[in-house]
């Protein structure tokens, strides 16, 4: 893992040749940031964009197909319920550690963990959503002669729809949080300048620039799904 | 226009799997098209049950159930359920979907035209007394009544020939109650559709029945046959007991003042009370009480004596039958 904080940067400690910004190491210096956003900060912040909307995409399919069995067969739910508790109580650096003699210090790696913290929030919500579709609509539904598909696809799932984009809400910003850790396996995403910022004297400014841009794109994310929940459920701001 | 159609109950019975008693025994009756059949009786005499049976959301073991000769096993359930209207007491609109669009569910379900579907949601929302800009808004923005009137339309959309209605007036408060009845049965006159309705309400049962079949526990079928003959005949104590010991006073709000002979008018008392053609019996005859007047003075319309009322009448028009 060595390698990998050699291969860009400064060598710690900068024995005097680093940035002011560097060798004062105040606070916050803007110059510094200025200066590396486009070799460190931005593609640390498309990585870990990418990090997170593979593993909440990959995790929601699961969640999902896996809601939907535990939907119709009742019995499938603790089952289910039980392994999603399960990977989601294992610490996220324990899972990387049991991982990495599988996977390697690869990006599947970082994904299978991340993708597994995602299953138990989506997929309890997505079940809830769709156990909590008012029984008397089911059965004017079904009277009205729509088939299961068609009550499942045309009513139960739009009216799951606020809860499933709160799965997904949780699942999303708890990801860009834990996909900081993924830099102890590969050299990508927002946990890398705050790593190399560590290890480095400490170097202030690039572990508050690395760690705050994680709290905006958590933001970020979080006000495009609540814009995406209210696009598709327009029925919520009557009444 | 599909019309209506003749429903028939063959000996059907069904029993629910770990309970003694069946829900449904061995019941037979016709409804005549374009009739308002009610099913009436205690909680657990089976008349959910057995209006369900009819578009099989539950299933029967014995016996059959036709529509217009056709037994309903015949028929894909789905595909059934399309052609019968259904309406419950909690509506069970579509939240997520505009009035207009759950009004067109069903012609949508069947494929008809987009141009006929909408044309068809006008049509219905004006027949249920909604105004078409209820159209684009959501059940949530609706009262109970409109939206039990919303129910009403969308189990109309596709014209079904038969209606299964289950308890639709009985979460309303009795005034929109009262005006959504009326309202039925003026709909009723218009679209003449078979209603099998289900209510545990005598009243309602007397109000908008063609026919009642009355039910008791075990799901037996105590007495059918029309509201002033079950009045007039009991079948049986239970009949008796279920219809109240003032049928007699029931039966009298079935009959308007201008639906009975009357006696001629010479010589009417200046102070008698007067009442209009279109007041029931039993209306009459509390204003008769109340003003201590006999007889009364029936007027048409315009105000003018078409007839008297003495209480010697009503005792004999209730002996009639």
């Amino acid at each position: 893992m060595s390698l990998i904080l050699f291969d860009q940067g400064p060598v710690i400690p900068n024995f005097g040749q680093g940035s002011k910004c560097e060798t004062e190491n105040h606070a916050f210096c803007w110059g510094w940031v200025r200066d590396h956003w486009s070799d460190t900060l931005q593609p640390a912040l498309l990585q870990h964009v990418k990090l997170a909307v593979i593993a909440v995409a990959i995790g929601f399919v699961l969640s999902f197909a896996a809601a939907l069995v535990a939907y119709r067969y009742r019995r499938a739910d603790q089952p289910i319920g039980l392994f999603s508790d399960f990977l989601y109580t294992i610490p996220s650096l324990a899972l990387f550690q049991l991982l990495v003699p599988l996977t390697g210090l690869t990006v599947t790696t970082v994904e299978v963990a991340l993708t597994s913290y995602t299953l138990l929030i989506m997929y309890r919500n997505i079940l809830e959503g769709l156990r909590g579709v008012p029984p008397e609509v089911k059965e004017s539904a079904r009277g009205m002669g729509l088939s299961r598909l068609q009550t499942l696809v045309r009513v139960e799932l739009p009216l799951a729809t606020p809860s499933i984009i709160a799965g997904v809400r949780i699942a999303t910003v708890s990801t860009i949080s834990i996909a900081t850790v993924a830099a102890f396996v590969i050299p990508e995403g927002l946990g890398r300048p705050i790593f190399i910022g560590i290890t480095q004297d400490i170097f202030k400014t690039e572990i508050i620039a690395a760690g705050v841009l994680a709290i905006l794109l958590a933001l970020g994310a979080d006000a495009i799904l609540v814009a995406v929940g209210r696009a598709l459920t327009p029925w919520r701001a009557a009444g | 226009m599909q019309g209506a159609a003749e429903i028939v109950f063959d000996h059907v019975t069904k029993r629910y799997e770990g309970r003694e008693e069946p829900a449904v025994w061995d019941l037979s009756l016709t409804v005549p098209a374009g009739e308002i059949c009610i099913l009436v009786g205690p909680s657990g005499a089976g008349k959910t049950t057995a209006m369900k049976m009819v578009n099989r959301l539950i299933e029967f073991d014995d016996g059959d159930i036709t529509i217009d000769g056709t037994s309903v096993r015949d028929h894909d359930a789905t595909e059934l359920r399309r052609g019968i209207g259904y309406v419950i007491q909690q509506v069970g609109l579509f939240p997520h979907m505009t009035i207009a669009d759950n009004v067109a569910t069903v012609p949508r379900l069947l494929g008809w035209p987009k141009a006929r579907v909408e044309e068809r949601t006008g049509e219905l929302l004006e027949l249920v007394g909604l105004e078409t800009e209820y159209g684009d808004r959501y059940p949530a923005e609706l009262s109970g009544g409109q939206r039990q009137r919303v129910g009403l339309a969308r189990a109309l959309a596709a014209d079904p020939p038969l209606m299964l209605m289950d308890e639709p007036f009985g979460a309303l408060d009795p005034i929109t109650r009262d005006r959504l009845q009326l309202e039925f049965l003026r709909l009723h006159e218009e679209v003449r559709k078979t209603v099998i309705f289900v209510t545990h309400d005598i009243d309602e049962a007397i109000k908008l029945g063609d026919r009642i079949a009355i039910l008791r526990e075990g799901g037996v079928l105590a007495q059918y046959d029309t509201p002033d003959r079950i009045l007039a005949h009991p079948a049986d104590d239970f009949v008796a007991r279920f219809v109240g010991a003032d049928r007699g006073l029931k039966r009298l709000a079935l009959r308007r003042l201008d639906e009975i002979e009357l006696e001629p008018v010479d010589g009417v008392p200046p102070d008698a009370p007067r009442a209009p053609g279109s007041t029931t019996l039993r209306d009459a005859l509390s204003l008769m009480m109340a003003e201590g007047a006999d007889p009364l003075v029936v007027v048409s319309a315009a105000g003018e004596p078409i007839g008297l009322l003495s209480v010697e009448r009503v005792g004999r028009v209730l002996s009639e039958l």
